[in-house]
């Protein structure tokens, strides 16, 4: 039973970055732009958002209010993924450059970035940065007595970080943002017919901007939850999350609660990988080295599979990827 | 006279390259920046190192070489995919899958280089039949498909790997099994021939890849340019719906395209591992060599030949890169290769400004 929760809550815990993320994703290309840059703006958000841990911790800040810093950092890795993702949207939208080269381009930056800057800052070969250990949410944070492990305790407090209600908050805001609202309504539009959009006076440029840079806050958010889950460290890389995300994306047709299943389905595929050995219901591959390669794979073939018997579904954005040209028609 | 050269300065062709060259000098001066922000003292020494140390001695140059060969194969992988309006981020995947089939044929069974070079392009095509067989079949985006099946042959290949001891490096009297087995140890034909021109540059990084790199890159050229089944691909490429009614077999190419374009990624894998001075360490990350086959690409326009330039500079770029430790990090140079793609990605406005520039105001009139 123990297992069981470990299982779940490790999976609740990796699901918040890839859920996050793709939801990013989702506003950026409802809006009409490609946004192969999210693994980028993950890494952006998540390396401002340690060194911000790393220099509250230094100040002394996190032992006074641990969560309160916490949600600072979070702020702060959702600012910086904006202005990261406005190199983006300025590229694709007023320069109308090809959506996937820019998107490679950054991609390509913000790792080699972060680990130029980490060496700058901490000294030559530090290449990374310790997360303090205050950062996660114990029975303390609520007053509550150390407990012996059980299901419930440990389901709830084996991996909990602010960033999990957190992103609970933010696709039921997503939800009501693209559906229930005028603005949502606009950004569609964008997306689907930007022609028509711009004839009834919607400015799509601004539209684009807005759909990228929610994209990028949620990134750089999601990067940030990332690095929460993985371990005690960020070093400068996210581990292809951003390009799961997309893969989740896709795979939820570009809509909040299928998204919110695609991330859950994925996440518990990942963890049940690394949980492999101590599962006791799955095969063991007796006389196969590294089996745990063998359950690697399977969260990509799943989905490759998946994709088969969804993609006569699939209905992308129609306008994606192609630069708003207000002279063409 | 000075109309004819002015015209001759507006050709695609010229504009092309100098849209290049300014995207690359942009890159660097952003670099240089970088090194003065982080730490001025050492900055101009930094941008020395980077800029000469591929020519500072016959060893580096050989580097240079050594590591533009892959670079090459990965470049024409992506561009060839790029022309049929492909974007082949499964450069990674096909790259490692022949770079796996290699060192299987080299070490397990035994076989004579160039037997594991054909293998490597049948690995790496086989791993782009995948995103190309998804797209014409089932209309999946072959950027999703490309990225699972990079991240499936990361651990494919270390499972069997790890399940074959002839193939790893601890059978061949080595202590590590994390890495499969020196060449040199374990099979000395399978190394691609140097033919002497490790002596003539004092170096064991020197081969003949880059030669054969060279070549392929002009079968590409001769094919995109010269055949007709390049200019259906590129026909494919330009406008889908048109060359659909014109009768040419979208899903066909698209297969083919990617078929080709995956050999390419893995004869670059091959021509990596075989040449006896790497060994693939099973590691859970995806090799990175394969998208620096993207900027490759892009900064030639996706022309083959101009690959053989742009992938012997980034390589250059990156021997340098090398040079700047210990007051820089050696990712500087990923960073200055991210700007001037990102550069490359609005080339086209760079190039209709400079199209713009040099266009003779008479010609207008003319056509009016």
């Amino acid at each position: 039973m123990i297992t069981l929760a470990n299982v779940l809550s490790c999976t609740i815990v990796f699901a918040v970055p890839l859920l996050l993320v793709a939801l990013g994703g989702m506003f950026s290309e409802r809006s009409g732009v490609i946004n192969i840059a999210l693994e980028g703006i993950m890494i952006i958000g998540a390396l401002a958002a340690c060194l911000c841990l790393k220099a509250m911790d230094a100040a002394g800040l996190g032992n006074v209010n641990p969560q309160l810093a916490v949600l600072g950092a979070v702020l702060v890795a959702g600012v910086f993924g904006v202005l990261y993702s406005l190199f983006l949207a300025f590229a694709a939208i007023n320069l109308k450059a090809d959506q996937t080269i820019g998107g490679t381009a950054l991609n390509q930056f913000a790792p080699a970035f972060a680990v130029v800057l980490t060496w700058a800052i901490q000294g030559q070969g530090q290449t990374q940065i310790q997360i303090p250990s205050w950062v996660r949410i114990t029975r303390a944070t609520f007053g509550l007595q150390e407990a012996e492990p059980s299901f419930w305790n440990n389901l709830v407090f084996k991996y909990f970080y602010i960033t999990t209600p957190l992103a609970i908050l933010l696709l039921i805001g997503a939800y009501i943002l693209l559906f229930r609202t005028k603005f949502g309504l606009r950004l569609r539009a964008c997306g689907e017919h930007p022609q028509a959009a711009d004839s009834v006076g919607i400015n799509v440029y601004t539209m684009r901007y807005a759909g990228v840079m929610i994209g990028g806050f949620l990134g750089g958010i999601g990067g940030f939850a990332y690095t929460l889950a993985a371990g005690s460290t960020f070093a400068s890389s996210v581990g292809g999350y951003g390009f799961l995300a997309l893969a989740v994306m896709i795979f939820g047709n570009w809509n909040p609660w299928s998204i919110l299943g695609g991330s859950l389905f994925f996440a518990l595929f990942k963890v049940v990988a690394s949980y492999s050995a101590t599962i006791p219901f799955l095969p063991t591959f007796e006389g196969v080295k590294s089996a745990s390669n063998i359950y690697q794979m399977l969260p990509y073939i799943v989905t490759m599979i998946l994709l088969i018997f969804t993609s006569k579904k699939s209905r992308a954005p129609k306008a994606e990827g192609i630069p708003y040209d207000k002279g063409s028609r | 006279m000075m109309k004819q050269f002015k015209q001759k300065l507006a050709s695609p062709a010229y504009v092309g390259f100098m849209s290049s060259v300014i995207t690359i000098l942009a890159g660097l001066l952003f670099g240089f920046l970088l090194l003065l922000a982080l730490n001025a003292p050492a900055a101009l020494d930094g941008m020395g190192a980077l800029l000469s140390n591929g020519i500072s001695n016959l060893n580096s140059f050989a580097k240079v070489l050594y590591q533009a060969a892959p670079l090459m194969m990965c470049g024409l992988s992506v561009g060839f995919a790029f022309k049929t309006g492909l974007f082949n981020i499964g450069a990674p995947g096909q790259y490692t899958m022949g770079a796996f089939c290699a060192i299987l044929l080299a070490t397990q069974f035994q076989m004579p280089w160039w037997v594991c070079l054909l293998g490597s392009m049948v690995g790496g095509a086989v791993w782009g039949l995948f995103p190309g067989l998804f797209k014409a079949l089932f209309n999946v985006n072959e950027v999703i498909t490309s990225i699972m099946f990079n991240w499936i042959g990361v651990y494919l290949i270390n499972l069997i790997f790890a399940n074959l001891p002839m193939t790893l490096a601890n059978y061949w009297g080595a202590t590590n099994s994390d890495r499969t087995a020196d060449l040199a140890k374990a099979n000395p034909d399978a190394m691609i021939p140097r033919l002497g021109l490790d002596k003539l540059f004092g170096s064991t990084y020197m081969n003949i890849s880059i030669f054969i790199a060279i070549i392929l890159a002009i079968v590409m050229y001769v094919v995109l340019n010269k055949t007709t089944f390049g200019y259906e691909l590129k026909a494919c490429g330009l406008n889908k719906n048109a060359s659909l009614y014109a009768g040419i077999n979208a899903n066909r190419n698209i297969v083919l395209s990617m078929v080709i374009a995956g050999a390419l990624a893995g004869i670059g894998g091959g021509l990596y591992y075989l040449a006896g001075t790497g060994q693939y360490v099973l590691e859970k990350a995806i090799l990175s060599r394969g998208f620096d086959g993207i900027p490759v690409a892009l900064l030639a326009n996706s022309n083959p030949v101009g690959t053989i330039f742009t992938a012997l500079f980034i390589s250059y770029l990156s021997v340098g890169g090398s040079a700047m430790q210990p007051n820089f990090s050696t990712e500087t140079v990923n960073i200055i290769i991210s700007v001037i793609i990102y550069l490359a990605a609005f080339s086209l406005l760079v190039r209709n400004l400079l199209g713009k520039a040099f266009k003779p105001k008479a010609t207008k009139e003319d056509k009016q």
